[in-house]
């Protein structure tokens, strides 16, 4: 394994700044939602690969974070999804920038 | 670097870039499952068998089908409004994604020197993982249990057809 | 000699790649293996198409294709003529790369899951410590080549079957994980070989299998019915029904994809068999002591068809159940039995060795079990047919 820890954390440091760019970006409310899956894969990847490199990975605490972080993600797009679902039964559309107003 | 660390990471990029730039929704979608794929593969490359395929077996297998879903069940005519992909702002979007990038690629290659390098292979079983889970982790184990419970609920509950004459 | 007949394919594998030196050892063995699997379950698959034509045929009280060779043995290689020359028609329409890319996807995925399967002693391509979440991780991966394949043919009968074979895989996706779970709870591991190596032992000539248990003979029918699900067989074939959708999510595909179509639902239905029998049937081992000279692949594979066999039969046997139904069933019956299920295995091994625990197991599910399809079946109110007659 003659990969240094460095390429590890740019590939995550590009992979997050690629779903941040997609969730600002996008007029769609789905679109905004994979741009968030992909900063959380990417700071997943973030801490494997500290997990792996640090002084104690058997204790662990690495791994366990990310299956955790794994979890929560699963059950927040769940969530987030069934919301962008009911607003565009509501609104007709998913356009961000129409949904401009608070008023239903 | 090896050859295929690199081949794997130019996947997942792509992957990414393809899922945030593509005009046709499922496109992005399934190019999104690509950069999941290719997240596992790093994470495999990393001794996390437990990981990747947990990554593997959510993500594809469960995430990825939700956004499909949910792309299908929003769709509104196919013609597209003449406004474009980007909202009006997207300037100050990629301006803010580029200055991310950059505190963070810096702070990575800043301390070059301070970072840990690599210690053996870790023996990581199975068994190991699931004391852990039932060991020194057995609260936050239960909090997810919850919360994936109340996100099950809550899911249900907001999506749900409202019932006719509720209002 | 048996054991030199049992170690057959490993002794030709050592032999082969003794040729090479040192360092290539390793990776000839696997490229050996790779081979290995790559020629076993596409003639599996033949014999299994074989054995669907003519045992449907049967049970449909007609002979099958009985043409070409003697008593119609040869038809999988007519088929497969028939497949590859077929002209390949892709929809106008059509996303080209999706379109291509779903058959491809779909057997990559359903070989992968063979990697793991122990097919005799020492006969696993890759013994990983969690190769039980490894086969998951593929089987969940088939449910995105299955919607690439439907949405890609822009065909709106296309979609619907796509849309309902995976959510029909998505919700029989978790009682299949759940049975599974009680044998790893039992086992103390995710290894599929230490799983098989735990049921290789015998008390008085009978087989310490899983099946024979009474939370692994529950497990195991609800496993079956999940794995049925799984791979969209009848009766929950609604999603490629061929009376109602034309042929569902693969309508569109001819020629050589379609093949490959083919060729991906049954690797997926003998790779299902195959861990079902590593879970539950005791993989590899022999039923009974004495018959432990028979080589410990030919057992494997045995089982398999015998696996194979009985999701034919129940094809040619059972109606088609309807969408709203098999999620029904998922969801509300099949998914709290195996929970119920993992409460009485952990009560077996808290109750320790003994006549009791036997009873109090079988108890405690079957009368869960009466009460709780009894409970169901009240609501449709079930009763004699009354016939009209025209007067």
């Amino acid at each position: 394994m003659t990969t240094p820890l460095v390429g590890y954390l740019l590939v995550a440091a590009l992979l997050f700044a690629v779903g941040l760019a997609g969730a600002l970006t996008r007029r769609n409310a789905i679109l905004v939602l994979i741009g968030i899956e992909l900063m959380l894969n990417a700071a997943n990847l973030n801490l494997i690969a500290f997990w792996r490199y640090g002084p104690h990975p058997e204790a662990l605490t690495g791994m366990m974070f990310a299956i955790f972080s794994i979890a929560v993600a699963a059950a927040e797009a769940a969530v987030g999804l069934g919301l962008v679902i009911q607003i565009h039964r509501h609104a007709q559309t998913t356009d961000l920038d129409q949904m401009n107003r608070m008023k239903g | 670097m090896s050859f295929v660390f690199w081949l794997v990471a130019a996947l997942t990029v792509a992957g990414g870039l393809a899922a945030v730039l593509l005009k046709n929704l499922v496109h992005c979608a399934l190019a999104l499952t690509v950069a999941f794929a290719g997240l596992a593969m790093l994470f495999l490359q990393l001794d996390a068998q437990f990981a990747g395929f947990a990554q593997i077996l959510v993500y594809i297998g469960a995430v990825a089908i939700l956004v499909v879903f949910a792309i299908l069940l929003t769709r509104s005519s196919e013609t597209p409004k003449g406004a474009g992909i980007f909202s009006r702002t997207w300037g100050a979007g990629l301006v803010i994604a580029a200055a991310v990038f950059a505190v963070i690629g810096w702070a990575v290659l800043q301390s070059g020197a301070g970072l840990p390098h690599e210690t053996g292979v870790p023996s990581v079983s199975v068994q190991q993982i699931g004391n852990a889970l039932m060991g020194r982790y057995v609260l936050p184990l239960e909090i997810v249990a919850l919360l994936l419970t109340a996100a099950l609920i809550g899911a249900v509950i907001v999506a749900m057809h409202e019932k006719d004459g509720a209002k | 000699m048996t054991e030199k007949a049992d170690q057959l394919f490993v002794l030709l594998k050592d032999w082969l790649v003794s040729f090479l030196p040192g360092n290539w050892q390793g990776v000839a063995g696997v490229i050996l293996g790779v081979i290995g699997i790559a020629a076993i379950y596409p003639t599996l698959f033949a014999l299994a198409v074989l054995m669907e034509r003519k045992g449907l045929g049967r049970m449909q009280n007609r002979i099958g294709p009985n043409r070409v060779g003697p008593f119609g043995v040869l038809q999988p290689i007519a088929d497969a003529i028939k497949s590859l020359t077929k002209e390949d028609v892709v929809p106008v329409n059509a996303d080209k790369t999706v379109h291509f890319l779903a058959p491809v996807v779909l057997v990559v995925v359903a070989f992968m899951g063979f990697a793991v399967l122990p097919a005799g002693r020492n006969m696993v391509l890759v013994d990983m410590d969690a190769s039980l979440l490894f086969y998951f991780a593929m089987g969940a991966s088939t449910e995105v080549s299955i919607f690439m394949a439907g949405w890609s043919s822009r065909n709106k009968y296309s979609l619907l079957g796509a849309m309902r074979a995976v959510a029909q895989m998505i919700s029989y996706e978790v009682p299949l994980l759940l049975s599974s779970v009680v044998i790893v709870m039992m086992t103390g591991s995710l290894s599929l070989v230490k799983i098989v190596e735990v049921q290789h032992h015998y008390t008085w000539g009978f087989p310490h299998w899983y099946i024979l248990t009474p939370w692994g003979l529950a497990a195991f029918v609800m496993y079956a019915i999940a794995a049925t699900a799984e791979t969209n067989r009848s009766p929950f074939d609604l999603p490629e029904g061929e009376s109602e959708l034309v042929a569902g999510y693969f309508t569109e595909y001819s020629g050589f994809k379609f093949a490959l179509f083919f060729l991906g639902e049954y690797l997926g239905m003998l790779s299902i068999s195959g861990l079902g029998t590593t879970l539950f049937l005791g993989g590899w081992s022999a039923p009974f002591s004495f018959l432990e000279w028979v080589p410990s692949w030919i057992w494997f594979f045995s089982k398999v068809m015998l696996s194979i066999t009985v999701l034919i039969w129940v094809r040619g046997t059972l109606p088609r159940l309807r969408q709203d139904q098999l999620m029904n069933f998922a969801w509300k019956f099949v998914l709290p039995m195996t929970l119920l299920n993992l409460g009485v295995a952990a009560l077996w091994r808290f109750m320790g060795e003994g006549w009791l625990r036997w009873i109090v197991c079988s108890a405690i599910l079957i009368v869960v079990y009466v009460v709780a399809g009894r409970t169901e079946m009240r609501r449709k109110h079930f009763g004699p047919r009354s016939y009209r007659y025209a007067e």
